[in-house]
């Protein structure tokens, strides 16, 4: 055993290189707690089960989708009786989610969800307020 | 109990069998209707427009009915032209009716340009080249389009004979001046064309162009009704389409 020295210091510093993912969220402050949503202020029930919008949103929207484009059905029917317009923007986003950044995006964010390319195209009402606010300015001076 | 014969056993299943195919067949047909449009909603068997060309000339240089469609639509402004993205918009006459241009009709031509925009024909080209059905033909004659489904081969591009059809070479996004949140914008790679104002006829309204224009130049309506106001207007004057030899059967008629 005269590479005691050796071998223990190698030990360490495999140690720490195995558990340097663990060891730098850590101490970057990252946790495994899940994200903190901002949930709706003016509504409680969402269009469907919050167990099943948890898990299949995307699915609903794709449904959505469908049925406004190529099928012309354009309201929604909730299992409890309620009506809304089938419309990520004007239902989902302004009604209710009106804080996209700190509902959708940060569990996306969290679950590393890359690229749902639904805002791609339609427009967040915060992003088009200020779009317009910004392209109004210029008009405004004489 | 009678023991079942091999042939007893057979007739049965093939029975059986028919009566199955027979559920089958009714259950398809039922399932074919179409849903009923919403409530409020303008609705025709076969929507037309027909654009007067004297009125639409009253005032020179008017570009409400653009400006409007383009607000509505999220259509974006590119300044090179390579990349120019229209629904709406103006052609010099001889461009539009080539084949009613002669040498001698020059000046009837300088009256101005004309409007175009898609001709949502009855047969469209688009559609059957399309080959992801992104683009399609509704029950009341609509020439639809599905972005989510584009892929951008832009096959329709090239198979309409009007130019009807805008790709987008650029995210379209930074090149809108004012987003409005009710209608989405496209994205880099998708092509984009005039939808008849779908998404207000299912709210009772009619198409930006025709109420935003101030000559009330621009009729809309449903042609197969005889007592619409598209069929009153072409029943008193002579009207042309364009290109009326390829077969496409244009629905947007221009009175001379």
């Amino acid at each position: 055993m005269r590479d005691q020295g050796i071998i223990y210091a190698g030990l360490v510093l495999f140690l720490g290189v195995i558990t340097l993912p663990i060891t730098y969220n850590l101490a970057a402050g990252n946790t495994s707690r899940p994200p903190e949503v901002k949930l709706p202020v003016n509504s409680k029930q969402c269009v469907a089960p919050v167990e099943y919008m948890r898990v299949s949103h995307m699915r609903l929207l794709l449904n959505w989708r469908e049925s406004v484009v190529r099928n012309g059905v354009r309201t929604y029917r909730t299992l409890d009786g309620r009506t809304f317009d089938m419309s990520l923007t004007r239902t989902c986003l302004e009604q209710c989610h009106t804080n996209k950044a700190e509902f959708c995006d940060r569990c996306h964010n969290y679950m590393a969800v890359k690229g749902p390319y639904c805002m791609d195209c339609h427009v967040d009402p915060k992003l088009a307020a200020t779009a317009v606010a910004s392209a109004a300015k210029p008009e405004a001076q004489p | 109990m009678k023991k079942m014969t091999r042939k007893g056993f057979l007739k049965a299943g093939g029975a059986a069998l028919v009566v199955i195919a027979g559920k089958r067949i009714a259950g398809t047909e039922g399932a074919a209707a179409a849903p009923p449009p919403p409530p409020g909603a303008l609705t025709a068997k076969r929507w037309a427009m027909v654009v007067d060309l004297a009125r639409c000339r009253e005032k020179e240089g008017c570009t409400a009915c653009i400006a409007a469609c383009h607000r509505e639509h999220n259509v974006p402004q590119f300044n090179d032209r390579a990349h120019e993205v229209k629904w709406l918009w103006k052609e010099p006459y001889a461009n539009v009716f080539p084949e009613n241009a002669a040498q001698y009709t020059e000046a009837a031509e300088r009256g101005g340009p004309v409007l175009v925009t898609c001709n949502h024909c009855a047969s469209p080209a688009c559609v059957r080249v399309c080959p992801t059905q992104a683009t399609w033909q509704r029950e009341d004659g609509i020439v639809m389009m599905d972005w989510h489904r584009c892929i951008g081969c832009r096959y329709c591009v090239a198979a309409c004979p009007y130019g009807s059809r805008s790709f987008n070479w650029e995210d379209p996004r930074p090149h809108i001046s004012h987003l409005n949140a009710n209608y989405p914008t496209r994205t880099k790679g998708v092509v984009e064309k005039c939808t008849f104002c779908e998404e207000r006829l299912a709210k009772g309204q009619l198409p930006a162009c025709v109420e935003a224009c101030p000559a009330k130049a621009i009729v809309f309506g449903d042609i197969e009704d005889p007592k619409s106001e598209v069929r009153a207007v072409l029943r008193e004057r002579f009207s042309l389409r364009r290109k009326p030899e390829l077969g496409t059967q244009p629905h947007i008629f221009y009175l001379i």
